[in-house]
């Protein structure tokens, strides 16, 4: 409710031309109080402050860690073949004398960059998909849930593959690219339900009969209402990214040679996997640590943010503490 | 009910057709069948390219090539691939050995996660509810091929540990094996465990998450207490009232989950030596094959067709809300 009258009252200033710096402090004021909850709600929990840490501890390293290794992924060691880790070559080396300390930082830089740009465009095209379609109703909203439906059908991985010898050769951006327009669709149906409620609220209702234009309806008041859902919904989209990135590049349908991801690595590593399992290993272990960590990370964005989801858990538990009360109560 | 179902079915029905055409004209836009011909050293005489140009029909526009290769799926035929073999007598093989994957995978991965996810609910903050949100947050970071190439790690300890081959890991049968029925039905599961546990591990994983989250909100709900109180015991309460609440909201994401479901058996699919679809589509692409990337395509547009209308199905069967509604003249 005192959303509402927040935002009716934002509407009504920006749309008589003014008044910005009068509103600015309160309204500055109360967001950054909400912000403060929500931070401390979300350092509060243990597993998504050690996301959190180790997603940023890996992304440094993946940078960090090549300027302290003596060798580069590209750097053939013509006397070192199919050696396990040792002190001059810490993960080993690849049949042909490639350093695989290098080659994981180099895939791990490529496979969390794609990730994270994947995962923040994914969201970005959801979320102005998903308010259109919900905003506009109709015959939009038909068409655009038709085309999510489709894409559903058709799952991203197969048009990606398909697509795929089109970007042999090009940069990974397009490829990066390509994994955004196709990642999107189950966060847009998301926001579209959001946005038909948030459609019928009162500001959004004020807003329109003052005239404003629909974009500016759906980018002032819409889309920053479900801000926390498309914050959650960004961090889950790039652990997803990782996934389909490395799968992809797992057949050679993504990142193209010379350059590596981290799905290139075990694919090679693992075909020799069980004979000589540091191939695959820390590629395949940092992988998955960064995706776990990501998910946490968006774990306990959700459960900051919207603490509603877990009251059902508390209540359960006070009863199971009342009941064990009891019983202990009747025994004595 | 009938109605809604059949309007549905249409609409899935449109979604295949346009999904298929979508694959066949991505596919033949980006092919290059003829590279590989040009790449050979010596280089093939120019009237050899022409005729295989000819014969791919690569000079017709996409539409008119996708309208005569549908034409003859209708009739049954699919046909030929690059190299120059009918798609059809490869087809229902290769289906045969996906489906028993997605089957059992599917059977296996519902059943295990449901149960997972509704003992993780009722043990809440137990050691039992920890472990298995451990293990699905680290098996849902874990991609498919990761988690097969381990299994085949693990099944080659095990193999090594037992001093026998308990279980194999390429191929679905051993083709050199004599003996009776008996013998080969033990074979064939000595070749299906690992590729079956790769594509259910992630499942049950998926399912149990969403699973424990619907149980803990029934869990708190009025009617289960209603049910506790006029005298159920907790066992039957959350079986009979608890469980089969929870189940309806699961019913809806089973469609999502296929698609999961597909991805993942193309992965296991290569990993294992198993030739289904999946292996299909990657054999496909490398070879620029238009005809068998667009008849995968088909094939996943029916499966996820034919799961999301068993999902409807499902969801009215389990929420009687749905079949009262659709009897009081709702659509």
């Amino acid at each position: 409710m005192t959303l509402g009258v927040r935002e009716a009252k934002r509407a009504g200033t920006t749309g008589a031309g003014g008044g910005g710096p009068v509103d600015a402090a309160p309204d500055g004021l109360r967001a950054s109080t909400r912000g403060r909850l929500v931070l401390r709600r979300f350092l509060r929990s243990r597993s998504a402050v050690f996301g959190l840490v180790t997603i940023a501890a890996l992304y440094v390293l993946a940078f960090v860690g090549p300027l302290l290794a003596p060798w580069d992924h590209t750097q053939q060691d013509y006397s070192a073949f199919l050696r396990p880790p040792s002190t001059s070559h810490w993960f080993g080396t690849t049949q042909i004398g490639e350093d695989v300390f290098a080659q994981t930082m180099r895939g791990l830089q490529k496979s969390l960059t794609i990730g994270l740009l994947v995962g923040l465009l994914s969201t970005l095209v959801a979320a102005v998909v998903g308010a259109v379609a919900g905003y506009f109703g109709g015959w939009v909203d038909r068409v655009l849930m038709w085309l999510v439906d489709l894409l559903l059908v058709l799952p991203s991985f197969l048009v990606v593959a398909i697509a795929s010898p089109a970007f042999r050769g090009h940069s990974w951006v397009l490829f990066a690219l390509l994994l955004a327009a196709f990642g999107w669709m189950l966060t847009a149906r998301i926001v579209r339900g959001m946005t038909l409620t948030l459609r019928e609220r009162e500001f959004v209702r004020a807003a329109r009969f003052m005239g404003q234009p629909s974009w500016h309806i759906i980018a002032r008041h819409i889309l920053p209402n479900m801000a926390s859902l498309l914050i959650i919904d960004a961090t889950l989209n790039v652990g997803t990214a990782v996934l389909a990135e490395t799968g992809l590049s797992y057949f050679g349908f993504g990142v193209q040679p010379p350059d590596v991801s981290l799905g290139t690595l075990i694919a090679s590593g693992s075909r020799s996997a069980l004979t000589f399992p540091w191939l695959f290993l820390f590629a395949g272990g940092f992988l998955t640590l960064a995706v776990l960590c990501v998910n946490l990370v968006g774990d306990g964005l959700r459960a900051a943010i919207d603490p509603s989801a877990a009251r059902g858990t508390a209540r359960v538990r006070g009863a199971r503490r009342a009941r064990r009360f009891l019983r202990r109560a009747g025994a004595a | 009910m009938g109605g809604f179902l059949i309007r549905r079915l249409a609409n899935y029905v449109l979604l295949c057709l346009v999904a298929t055409f979508l694959a066949y004209a991505l596919a033949s836009l980006t092919f290059d069948p003829l590279a590989r011909l040009a790449e050979r050293n010596p280089p093939p005489p120019a009237a050899v390219v022409e005729s295989m140009r000819q014969e791919l029909r690569l000079d017709e526009p996409v539409p008119q090539r996708f309208a005569s290769w549908f034409g003859g799926v209708v009739r049954g035929d699919f046909g030929r691939t690059v190299t120059g073999q009918t798609i059809s007598d490869e087809l229902g093989r290769r289906i045969g050995v996906s489906l028993r994957l997605f089957l059992l995978g599917t059977v296996v991965g519902v059943a295990a996660g449901v149960l997972v996810g509704m003992v993780g609910a009722v043990r809440q903050h137990r050691p039992a509810d920890y472990l298995g949100t451990l293990f699905a947050f680290v098996l849902l970071s874990m991609p498919t091929f990761l988690v097969g190439t381990l299994l085949k790690f693990g099944g080659l300890q095990l193999n090594l540990a037992a001093g026998t081959t308990l279980v194999y890991f390429t191929g679905e049968y051993d083709p050199g094996l004599r003996g009776g029925w008996g013998s080969a039905l033990v074979d064939r599961l000595q070749h299906l465990v690992l590729p079956t546990l790769t594509i259910a591990l992630h499942q049950i994983a998926y399912y149990s998450r969403y699973q424990r989250s619907a149980m803990l909100d029934v869990l708190g709900s009025e009617f289960l207490r209603t049910a506790r109180a006029k005298g159920l015991t907790r066992r039957q309460a959350l079986l009979r009232h608890g469980l089969r609440t929870a189940l309806v909201p699961m019913a809806t994401l089973f469609a999502f989950g296929f698609g999961l479901l597909v991805t993942g058996s193309v992965f296991t699919e290569r990993i294992f030596g198993w030739y289904g679809m999946g292996d299909w589509l990657v054999y496909g692409i490398e070879q620029q094959d238009t005809n068998i990337v667009a008849t995968v395509t088909l094939f996943v547009a029916v499966m996820v067709l034919v799961s999301g209308w068993l999902a409807d199905v499902l969801y009215a069967v389990l929420d009687p809300r749905v079949r009262i509604g659709s009897l009081g003249g709702h659509r």
